[in-house]
């Protein structure tokens, strides 16, 4: 008899959602989190006193609906935002607005206008062929199994109805890179720019980078599958996170914050349960880990438990980013040229021409700290006042491309990095830098101590084709399973991948479920 | 003309000097990128001085891996199929390794130096799959191919004339055995391991005391009729004998590309060396899921009629092929035409009665025969000398 029938390690968004679904089911379940906190990448931090800030995502735009629905969201208290417009910054103030399918400003002509909305339908219809297999684990492609030949057929279905020319299209662009797709769409360079932002958040890729269409293209579909538009969850991020843990001790979680886990341990061939920094052993029948791929094979298990080829792909296993965080204390309202007030509550992009993009990634390639870099910002005090102190204002952005560790070592190279950020920054927003009460910059390393992510990916391993779908993590490890019996996969590192989607965590469910692993 | 890179070619062997020097026919192959003797003076000879006196064999380019640190046996546990704890200090286990679909990349033996350093013989390079294995262990393994010289001394008068050499009390190691001597101020090793089927050893010295090992051997055994063998003649012998040869019998599973050619320890005939107990080696996963599932293929030993050997055969059931021959020889001192077959499934259990489609040509004329054939449980050559202790004299 074991302590529970499943242990989830970590409470992110997927661990929650996992537990969630697997004791909705009359399963005994613990989700164990290191941090104090619930929510993973879904937290609310106070970084200094009075302020506080989503310490990981800034933004929801990629939450399932179905998931938010079955979790009871906004019975839990979850509120969001209406949908925000992004707002790219341009240096001479006339900014490029981007919102839903409309595109103004910066002389945009009604070409550039109709070629917008004409991609993003486009996109659409690809991230409806997508969705199929979002919803549901990978196929694999060889084995002959029903459930997976159904959503091949499905899928094979929805790339048919697309209609010959898109099929293509979808066929040529999936392995491309995002540069040479801006390119081929449009004329108008600053859109080029807002759509590529969005094909290398949180990964480690430039826009020439092959994969980042596929990367683009799980964004999108994310959106599609949410239906929410790019929103701000009141209270921060964490909101969300304390949301899906009143859903999770609803339904008959049982959530221990703090409870490091050391280690998961093995009698025999079968996973046995958990082993807890302090030493405490839990036992369950099986181990499901929110972790990230290489955290929970190499750190939790240890390489020497597993056979060799499941240690060497592990270790192949990419997972690095260049995306860092920036959260800023002021004392009031930075005023941005060209920018009303209520604007400022927008998503704010600061994004380089395509050819400087790639510019700003290579320097990081080398161990070294760009000139130029990629924002996206957030300034959520200006809808929701519980954030910072009255009158005060906290301002977040999302940064590309910084290194995980640079050559002469982060303690060097931090302050000079934050200081450069905020000049840049102080380009369009010259009264800025004399707001600024406190400041803190989270670099990849910094997300990966805090968060326990490896390397800092939020995606919890870069989300490429060779590490996607029916080959995520990697193959042998896929559709939530694992080659060690008894532990599953259930976080970003599992199909489909991150970005606040909470599909992870359910379809793993499912699986765990069908599979009766639990029986 | 010749401004090709010596790099380039093949490499010899510490004992080439002398190997040369004795070989008469000059036909020489490619083993694993040395030049080997097929051949010294005559296939047959050379075979009948393995089984009747005794016959050396220059083994030196076996891939050779010092396995030492704390982890050393748990490393290898993992990665071989067979339960390494059980191999004792100056010991010797015969192992097979797959990966993790349980397929054969290679096999090979494990020397037990002590509790944390071993010696892994493998035929293949495995440099790479080897530092894979490593992730996660304190566990250091190096290559030290080309710092041992090695020599396979096997058949009936081959612990005599080691003895003379002054391995003393060689007689009473053990099968599987090792002994630690001093040759010229070197240390040589002695383990009683082979290819042969006989009564054998094969010893083990710093390259750099090859030629004189060599040559003192040739001149103490001249009375016991010593004669240097080469591939052609081991071929026949392990045949005999009932070994496996990787590249031959099975494919490394890293070498093939096509669907479906590997084979894994169960259709090799070697389920016996899969140690289920223990929790946990690569392969094991997928070996239990063959094991509950069925194997495709079984490793038949055919005793096939009449004398010709049946090379590359189809071997057929009621008019059906169901398997192909991989090795085939016309044993000479077990008097047998032998071949080693895989067999689809459910064929080719001990007793079924077969068919093996030979072609064999004379002065350009080709004769098709179908012989019958029947499997048989184990080789017909098993000499109680290959395993007594002390090891009979003469």
């Amino acid at each position: 008899m074991t302590d529970y029938d499943a242990v989830v390690i970590g409470a992110g968004h997927n661990g929650l959602i996992c537990a969630t679904y697997l004791a909705k089911a009359k399963h005994k379940v613990l989700v164990l989190e290191a941090r104090g906190v619930v929510g993973g990448c879904a937290s609310t931090r106070e970084f200094v006193e009075g302020y506080s800030v989503s310490d990981c995502a800034q933004w929801l735009s990629q939450f399932d609906s179905g998931v938010m629905a079955d979790m009871k969201l906004k019975e839990m208290g979850l509120s969001l935002s209406a949908p925000k417009a992004t707002i790219s910054l341009q240096p001479d103030a006339d900014h490029l607005i981007i919102d839903g399918d409309k595109v103004s400003g910066a002389g945009v002509d009604t070409d550039d206008a109709a070629a917008y909305r004409n991609f993003r339908q486009m996109m659409q219809r690809f991230a409806k062929v997508l969705k199929t297999l979002y919803h549901g684990r990978p196929p694999k492609l060889v084995e002959k199994n029903w459930t997976d030949r159904i959503t091949l057929m499905k899928l094979g279905l929805g790339l048919k109805l697309l209609g010959k020319g898109h099929m293509q299209d979808l066929m040529r662009l999936a392995l491309i890179n995002i540069y040479d797709v801006m390119n081929e769409y449009f004329n108008h360079s600053a859109i080029k720019s807002a759509v590529a932002i969005d094909a290398v958040t949180g990964t480690n890729m430039g826009p020439r980078s092959p994969n980042t269409v596929y990367s683009y293209l799980h964004r999108v579909t994310g959106e599609y599958l949410s239906g929410s538009g790019t929103t701000q969850v009141m209270g921060g991020m964490g909101a969300l996170g304390d949301a899906l843990a009143a859903s999770a001790t609803a339904a008959g979680v049982e959530i221990k914050l703090g409870a490091s886990v050391k280690s998961i341990t093995k009698i025999e061939d079968k996973v046995s349960g958990i082993e807890l920094a302090d030493g405490t052993q839990i036992s369950s029948k099986i181990v499901v880990s929110s972790a990230d791929p290489t955290t929970t094979f190499k750190t939790l298990l240890g390489y020497h438990q597993m056979e060799a080829g499941t240690a060497k792909r592990v270790e192949l296993y990419r997972n690095r980013s260049g995306t860092a965080k920036l959260h800023l204390a002021l004392n009031g309202l930075p005023s941005f040229e060209g920018l009303s007030a209520d604007q400022l509550s927008q998503r704010l992009l600061v994004v380089p021409p395509l050819d400087d993009m790639e510019t700003a990634l290579n320097p990081m390639k080398y161990r070294d700290i760009s000139e130029h870099h990629l924002f996206d910002i957030s300034i959520p005090s200006v809808e929701d006042s519980s954030l910072a102190p009255a009158g005060h204002h906290v301002l977040t952005a999302l940064v590309h491309y910084v290194p995980y560790e640079p050559s002469q070592g982060w303690d060097e190279a931090k302050p000079a990095l934050l200081a450069r950020l905020i000049d840049q920054l102080s380009a369009y927003s010259p009264d800025l830098e004399s707001m600024i009460v406190a400041s803190e910059l989270v670099t990849p390393s910094d997300f990966e101590r805090s968060h326990g992510m490896t390397g800092g990916n939020w995606h919890h391993g870069e989300l490429s084709i060779d590490q996607a779908l029916m080959m995520r993590p990697f193959p042998g490890s896929t559709q939530y399973a694992t080659p060690v019996d008894g532990l599953y996969l259930c976080g970003a590192g599992a199909h489909p991948g991150g970005g606040l989607m909470g599909l992870s965590g359910r379809n793993a469910a499912n699986e765990i479920i069908k599979r009766g692993a639990l029986s | 003309m010749s401004d090709v890179s010596r790099d380039t070619m093949l490499l010899t062997t510490p004992f080439h000097s002398r190997v040369e020097a004795m070989c008469d026919l000059n036909d020489w192959g490619n083993w694993m990128g040395y030049t080997t003797p097929n051949a010294y003076f005559d296939v047959e000879l050379e075979y009948f001085a393995v089984r009747s006196t005794t016959g050396v064999f220059d083994l030196s380019p076996m891939n050779k891996y010092r396995i030492s640190g704390p982890d050393a046996e748990r490393y290898l546990d993992r990665l071989v199929t067979r339960d390494v704890s059980k191999i004792g200090i100056d010991r010797v286990g015969y192992a097979i390794w797959c990966d993790d679909s349980g397929q054969v990349l290679d096999d090979g033996t494990i020397f037990r130096f002590s509790n944390n350093e071993f010696r892994l013989c493998s035929y293949q390079r495995a440099d790479d799959w080897l530092a894979w294995n490593t992730l996660g262990f304190d566990v250091t393994v190096e290559n030290v191919s080309d710092s041992i010289a090695a020599l396979a001394v096997q058949g009936p008068t081959s612990c005599t004339v080691l003895t003379l050499l002054g391995c003393h009390d060689l007689n009473q190691l053990k099968p599987f055995g090792m002994a630690h001597y001093t040759f010229e101020g070197h240390p040589l090793m002695v383990s009683r391991t082979g290819f042969t089927g006989d009564l054998g050893y094969e010893v083990w010295v710093p390259p750099e005391t090859a030629e004189a090992l060599w040559d003192q051997l040739f001149e103490l055994g001249h009375d016991y009729l010593i004669k240097p063998f080469g591939s052609h003649a081991l071929e026949l012998a392990r045949i005999e004998a009932g070994f496996l040869q990787a590249n031959t019998d099975f494919m490394p599973a890293e070498d093939v590309v096509r669907v479906g050619r590997t084979r894994s320890p169960f259709e090799l005939g070697l389920g016996w060396l899969v140690h289920f107990s223990k929790p946990l080696f690569n392969g094991r996963a997928a070996l239990l899921k063959e094991q509950a599932k069925g194997s495709r293929y079984r490793f038949a030993l055919l005793d096939v009629d009449g004398n010709k050997p049946a090379e590359h055969s189809f071997v057929m059931k009621d008019g059906k092929v169901v398997g192909t021959v991989t090795s085939a020889a016309w044993c000479p001192t077990a008097k047998a035409n032998l071949a080693y077959a895989q067999i689809e499934m459910p064929h080719g259990a001990v007793g079924d009665e077969l068919v093996a489609e030979i072609y064999y040509q004379r002065e350009l004329h080709w004769t098709q025969l179908y012989a019958p054939c029947k499997v048989i449980e184990g080789p017909i050559f098993k000499p109680p000398r290959r395993w007594q202790t002390p090891a009979p004299p003469h």
